[in-house]
Parts: structure tokens; sequence; C-alpha cells
């Protein structure tokens, strides 16, 4: 199927979850409201003639300023028997910041959704491991927003973890073999 | 009565068997693994950060350190993806030139994937075999660009500059000669009693499954499944070319080290129609954007809606709605994905890398979980990653 068949398809079954469809080149996009987006996705991922088994990619996109809802998340499909893909896009606002977990249907969701989740801070609803994947643990803030700085504005203040690691060190200097 | 407790054991980060810096905590009930938690993130330089606040040529570079083993290859993927965002016809001789490289370029990461896998799992010689034979492919590499392992030789539009008869007549010498190399690495390794009981039912993981966990590459074919990028979305001289994909069937380590070793034998069949067919020529399209660092004054890309690709003094026009393109490559490692939004200006509004380690990686749990310990080495090595492209 042509990826503008497969969007009229989406918009025939869900009228009122399609927001927009843009075409470029020869891809096209589906921007969706998150609220049922699980089952859309369940819906790409079933039925026989569209079939996407394969999640290609997920990731966020800020658009902060740029468009009503601050966040985007995308969802590039491919379906590997069929030869086709299509792109998703769900739209997620900066007051309510979640949205419903795709790892039930592709377990490949499973990291994507957590450095979604590092990068922009947009929780995913059910995730079965809801933590931090590139970023350490107890870092603050998320990186890849638009108002996220490119180099630090703490000027030569460290880490704050950074003093624990030096007082470990101290701590243990006893255990060094002289 | 013995009373049996889960003991945790942490696996790296300064690991020689896990490929950079990957950390496994492992837990484990005797020798079996119970659970398995990758970390990963120690090599994060905030690419994606770092791409969105350079023009698209200056990104460039930043691609070569993702996967340092096959920079080349990485390069490609970028240039390809800009070009289909700006519009940009490449010449078919550049094509054909980067084709080459990204053969050759696939032949030096699996000879580093069956060194180091080798001798993770217990044959050395294979691994010294191997290093010897990548030189080979450096050195040419060096001909036509003068580096050896970041090269930035591809570019936006083209590749940076020709190649000459001498690179031509190293290449068939290399085509001719390297196919007695694999041979080599076969006769070491493919029937080794010890080989086949380290691979041969080890990790195996189902077509389904494969699919359903976003595998690709050589991993994804090793379970049976036929998806190549090369394919089914062909680039470059890829759809000029005749090559078969090869796949397994058992699903384990040892059908995709199968898989990588048939690789080899396609690519040196591709590079020899390459060569056959190399049509004369430019080697940069005239519409590329130019590639040296933007000084003073701006540069304006004729032929280009937005017009301006680097920037100048006045700020750029913002316009909307934005272009946003998913552009996939078939690295060695699996698909390469480059995900741009454009929104006019010469930066990229956002730009996504899908890196197949970093999707590999995250797979460790489903193939290690319920295995043994020293099998968690040869599951790492059969998933071929690189953590400076998992981390990005």
């Amino acid at each position: 199927m042509t990826p503008s068949a497969i969007a009229a398809l989406i918009k025939s079954k869900f009228p009122a979850e399609v927001v927009e469809i843009t075409e470029f080149g020869d891809q096209v996009s589906v921007l969706a409201k998150k609220t049922r987006i699980l089952e859309i996705m369940s819906f790409l991922r079933n039925t026989p003639e569209l079939y996407f088994d394969y999640l290609t990619d997920l990731c966020g996109v800020d658009y902060q300023g740029r468009k009503n809802d601050r966040f985007e998340v995308v969802y590039q499909l491919r379906s590997i028997l069929h030869n086709h893909c299509i792109r998703i896009k769900a739209a997620v606002p900066e007051d309510d910041c979640k949205i419903d977990s795709v790892v039930r249907i592709w377990a490949g969701a499973n990291w994507h959704e957590r450095e979604c989740f590092d990068m922009y801070g947009i929780s995913f609803t059910g995730h079965p491991d809801p933590r931090r994947v590139l970023m350490p643990e107890d870092w603050e803030g998320h990186p890849l927003r638009k108002d996220y700085p490119l180099k630090s504005d703490l000027g030569e203040a460290e880490w704050k973890g950074f003093k624990e690691v030096l007082e470990t060190v101290e701590r243990n200097k006893k255990y060094e073999v002289r | 009565m013995i009373k049996k407790k889960e003991l945790s054991i942490n696996m790296g980060p300064q690991h020689p068997a896990t490929h950079g810096v990957l950390r496994l905590v492992l837990d484990l009930d005797g020798e079996t693994v119970v659970k398995c938690t990758p970390h990963v993130g120690y090599l994060h330089r905030g690419t994606e950060k770092l791409g969105e606040n350079r023009t698209y040529p200056m990104a460039l570079p930043l691609t070569d350190r993702l996967d340092y083993v096959s920079s080349m290859s990485n390069n490609i993927g970028y240039c390809v993806a800009v070009e289909r965002l700006l519009g940009i016809e490449v010449p078919a001789r550049a094509k054909y030139i980067r084709t080459i490289m990204a053969e050759l370029t696939r032949i030096a990461n699996h000879i580093v994937w069956i060194a180091t896998h080798a001798l993770d799992i217990g044959a050395m010689t294979v691994f010294l075999y191997g290093m010897r034979d990548r030189e080979w492919i450096l050195d040419l590499y060096e001909m036509v660009c003068g580096a050896r392992l970041t090269v930035t030789y591809p570019r936006i539009g083209g590749v940076r500059c020709d190649v000459d008869q001498e690179f031509m007549d190293s290449c068939y010498k290399f085509i001719e000669d390297y196919p007695k190399r694999i041979e080599e690495y076969e006769t070491l390794i493919d029937k080794n009693r010890i080989w086949l009981q380290r691979t041969v039912g080890i990790g195996i993981i189902s077509a389904e499954d494969a699919v359903n966990w976003g595998l690709t590459g050589p991993t994804l074919r090793g379970s049976g499944v036929a998806y190549d990028v090369r394919k089914a979305a062909p680039y470059d001289a890829y759809n000029e070319i005749d090559f078969e994909v090869p796949v397994g069937k058992n699903c384990d380590v040892y059908d995709r080290y199968r898989c990588r070793m048939d690789e080899l034998r396609q690519s040196i069949r591709i590079i020899k129609q390459c060569l056959d067919k190399m049509p004369d020529g430019l080697v940069l399209a005239p519409e590329a954007p130019p590639y040296d660092m933007p000084l003073g004054k701006p540069r304006v890309m004729p032929g280009h809606p937005t017009g301006a690709i680097l920037p100048g003094e006045e700020e750029d026009e913002k316009k909307e709605p934005f272009d946003e393109l998913y552009s996939a490559t078939e690295v060695p490692k699996g698909e390469l994905g480059f995900y741009f939004v454009n929104d006019g200006t010469a930066r990229p509004y956002r730009m996504r890398i899908r890196a197949p380690s970093f999707v590999h990686a995250s797979v460790l749990p489903k193939l290690s979980e319920g295995s043994l310990v020293a099998d968690v080495i040869a599951n790492i090595g059969t998933i071929d990653i690189v953590l400076g492209e998992c981390d990005r």
C-alpha cells in the first residue's frame, strides 16, 4: 500500500483522532491525538493488510513556542512483509506530559521510550522499566529540550555527584598500595 | 540444608569482552544468569544535541565518531539523509565510489567483528589474522582520502575527491586476493570443535521475536528474516547491482556468524561490479553545499527552496510547516536511520539518530537470561555492538 492510502485508512478508522496528515517527498506523517494512541498502534500492528510488525524508531521532538502542544512522540513504522512504511506522531502537551507505552506491542520500544523520557521528560504509562538510559540516574533536567543550554550555565561549578566521588576516593586512600 | 542465594556481579564497564564501556549487572544462580541488566551511556556525548546546533555540513564529522569501526558507512548514511531532505541529486560516479566504500567498510567491520568475537570465546589466531587484513582496507582508505579511521570522505552531494587509477588497481587486487583470506578464517573456526560448542544453539532468538525487538542487519538475518535496507529501500548504486542477502535458519550465534561470512563474499561481488561499471563524470553535485567552514559571508545554495544553507550574518528565515524525513541505510551493524525535522534554516531543528547498536544492546537480557555466564560473552559478541554508536 502507498503511504497516503495507509494514512487515509487510519483517517477513516479513527476520524476523531487524526489531527493532520502531512507529506514530504514520498513519506507521509499522521499526527494523532495521544488519547487512543495504543488502539491506533494495535490496529496498525494487527490488521493483516497493514501488518506493521517492525517499529523502526521512536523518538521525541520539542516544538517549544512553535506549536500548541510542546512535544511530539514520533513512531516510524515499517512492515517487513509488505515493505511499506508510515510515520505516526502523537502530540503531547507540556502540562500533561505522558503517553501510553507501546512496549506491549513492540518489545523494541523499551529502550527508545526510556531514551525519550531521559531526553525530553515525557513519561510512558505502563512502561515496565521507566528509568533513564543514557544520562546518569541522578541527572537533573532533560538535555534535548530546546530550553536546555548547550553549554553549562553553572560556570565553574561541578555536577553535584562529583563531590561524592571525590569523597569516596579520599576515603579509600587508606587501602592504596604504597 | 544448603541455603541457595542469588549472587549479583558486575560485568564491565572496563571488561575486555564488552567491546567498549558496557556494564552488565548479572544476577546469578550458580552459573546460570537469572537477570541481566545492561547499563549504557558511559560514552554519551550528546551527538543529537550537537547536531541541532550545527549546520548540515558541520555535523558530518560527528557521525564518524558514532561507530568508529565503520565510520565511512555512517558518513554515507548521514549524507544520503541530508541529500534526500534537500533534494540533491548525486552524480553517478560518486554513487559508485560510495558503494565501493560502504562495502569495503562492511568487510573491515566484519573482520573486526570476527576477530574480537573469536578472541572473546577462545580463538586467538583469528584475531591476529583479522587485524592484519583490516590494515589492508585502512590502506585503501588512506589512498583515497588520507585518513584511516575517522575519514569524513563522503560529502553531502557526493564525495570529497575523485579516486585515481592506483586506487582502482589496488581494489582489483584486493577483491582478487581477499577471498583466500575468508577461507583462512573459515579453516580456523568453521568446523572447530570448541567454536561449535560455544556457538551452536546459543543465544537463540526466533524470527518473530527478532522483528518485534527491532533487530536489524546480520543479527536479524541470522534468524531467517531477509530484511536488508539495500534491497527494501535502495540508495546509492545498490539498485543497479546484483547481490544476494544471506540468511540463517537456526537463529543462533553460529548462524549469525555464517551470515556475516557470506556477507563478506557478497561485498566482494558488489565491489567487483562497481569497479567494472564505474562511470565517468563529476564526483560532487554542483548544487552541493560548500563543505569548508562558514566564515563571514552568507553562502546561498541555488536551486534549494529555502536558499541559504550555511548561516550568514542575517537571521535565517524560519518556515512552517516543518519538513520531516526519515532516511535509513544499511551499515554493517544494521539499519542506521536519520530522522530530520527541518524548519528551513541552516541547522536541523531535530536530528535523531536511530543507532542499530542501541537497539541490539537492549535485546541482551532477552538473549542472556537463563543461559550460562560464559554464553553472555558469546551473546555480546554476536549482536555486534559498538558503544560509541549505542550511547551517541
